[in-house]
């Protein structure tokens, strides 16, 4: 039989659909977050791949004036070192009773040197200061001053292993979270120690927090406690969000 | 049977490309509508500007869900120590917030709504689909004209639906509204309010006036689409709803 159409409407949908399906299933070749199945996380991995393929590798985020500062809500966890909630940390208490003086950063996994570095420790590091947006996943923003050492120099100063493709954050109040090595390597992505000129506020995540500008809010741990570098994406399975917010 | 076709004038029936953008469009506008609503819950405080949150002023705040008004802050405390510093304020409201799964939806739908849109905004400029059904003909736009067809469509004289896109100006002009100018704002906004992508293009935040501004547009270009699609069912329920419905799907 001739077929009268090169390509017919129904072979052209089960291509496409195909050819979906394998960009959406990289589960397989483990060279991204996995999507469990869920519709809602290959959508996400949709995202994710057409953000690092189509947009450039390293732009900065905008930065603001001083005069742009604007007022700046604490949500989430607040306050780790309340017994009366359920995010409630005795490790974190006791550092914070001590104004931190104990307080270490733990780095650890695909690096040469794995260490503890003090808030002193992390302030050798040249600073880096940026007036950035807070883009909250709820709808709201804020403009803060943000000063702390870039990540790529506390990574290159641990001997980051060039095999390590995502870098993980551990938090006293329990939250983790990861981002991939492009975002990490980034200029504005800092570990933050100071807030609009003064030590961090306990609020927003005393004594240490992440700063990842090209995302949303949640990805900016607060309450730093360990960071760790792998070479594989470190499942904690389906939380209900999208791991990768650059939208 | 032959004999009796090529007598008749042919009937213009709607293109399969347009029947089948128009439902994946349709659907996955309405997801967008839904989760957008969702969304808006969460927080549903508009502003105008870069920046907006519970300790700045609103434009406008909707009665939503139970976080309109909470006021469940501690005492806010300011970062300097001079007047009108900018302050911060910790939460203790639980608030209503369903964006886990009402993002991701927002934007699985878009990814759906902006691959059919290109395809069809192709095949709209390559088939001449646009310039022979939806621009009015020379001389078809005057402003009588325009008055007229609004006048008779505020009194609901709507004339019975033919099987494909023989449109009426007021008809055309809406069309052409929400495919060229409507559309695209929702899009352009969305992307407005990416800190990805304005941080690899930062003309989004500069044309709308900060990410803020691109929300509250964003906002108002939705309602407008919503208002569009009740007076357009409206209008198909008054021009022949089964007609109309089967020839936007069967084409018959």
């Amino acid at each position: 039989m001739k077929r009268k159409h090169l390509l017919t409407r129904r072979t052209a949908i089960i291509t496409g659909l195909g050819s979906l399906g394998g960009l959406l299933l990289p589960g397989c070749t483990k060279k991204l977050p996995p999507t469990y199945g869920n519709l809602l996380r290959m959508g996400d991995a949709l995202t994710y791949i057409a953000q690092r393929s189509l947009l450039p590798g390293q732009s900065l985020a905008k930065e603001y004036g001083h005069h742009e500062l604007s007022s700046f809500p604490a949500t989430g966890t607040t306050n780790p070192a309340d017994k009366s909630t359920p995010t409630f940390s005795e490790a974190y208490s006791r550092l914070n009773t001590s104004t931190f003086t104990d307080w270490r950063l733990s780095v650890e996994g695909k690096v040469a040197k794995p260490g503890l570095y003090s808030l002193a420790d992390l302030q050798q590091f040249p600073a880096r200061t940026q007036i950035t947006r807070h883009n909250c996943e709820e709808g709201w923003s804020a403009i803060g001053e943000w000063t702390g050492a870039p990540l790529t120099l506390l990574l290159h100063h641990a001997g980051i292993l060039s095999t390590a493709r995502f870098v993980n954050f551990y938090a006293y109040d329990g939250y983790m979270e990861s981002i991939d090595m492009l975002d990490a390597l980034h200029p504005q992505t800092i570990l933050a120690y100071a807030m609009n000129g003064s030590s961090l506020p306990l609020p927003h995540g005393a004594p240490l927090r992440l700063r990842v500008e090209r995302q949303i809010g949640y990805k900016s741990v607060k309450y730093l406690q360990r960071i760790v570098v792998s070479d594989e994406f470190v499942d904690m399975g389906d939380s209900g969000w999208a791991w990768y917010t650059g939208i | 049977m032959h004999a009796s076709q090529s007598s008749l004038p042919p009937v213009k029936r709607h293109r399969r490309w347009v029947k089948s953008t128009h439902w994946i469009i349709t659907l996955s506008f309405m997801v967008l509508a839904f989760t957008g609503y969702v969304i808006l819950m969460s927080h549903p405080r508009l502003y105008w500007g870069e920046v907006g949150n519970d300790l700045t002023p609103a434009l406008f705040e909707l009665p939503i869900s139970r976080n309109y008004q909470h006021g469940g802050w501690e005492k806010s405390t300011a970062f300097y120590n001079v007047a009108g510093s900018p302050v911060s304020a910790s939460r203790t409201y639980d608030i209503f917030n369903q964006n886990g799964w009402g993002r991701s939806l927002h934007f699985l739908s878009a990814w759906f709504l902006i691959v059919t849109g290109l395809v069809y905004l192709l095949a709209g400029f390559f088939t001449r689909h646009f310039k022979s059904a939806l621009l009015p003909a020379p001389g078809e736009f005057t402003r009588l004209e325009f008055w007229r067809d609004m006048v008779s469509h505020v009194r609901m004289q709507i004339p019975a639906a033919g099987k494909g896109p023989q449109y009426g100006l007021l008809q055309k002009c809406t069309y052409l509204a929400v495919i060229f100018i409507l559309l695209p704002l929702m899009v352009l906004t969305g992307l407005a309010m990416s800190p990805a992508i304005t941080a690899s293009y930062p003309f989004l935040l500069t044309m709308f006036g900060g990410g803020q501004s691109a929300r509250t547009i964003h906002f108002f270009a939705s309602v407008s689409l919503i208002l569009f699609l009740v007076v357009h069912v409206v209008m198909i329920i008054r021009s022949g709803f089964k007609q109309q419905i089967s020839a936007m799907t069967f084409g018959k």
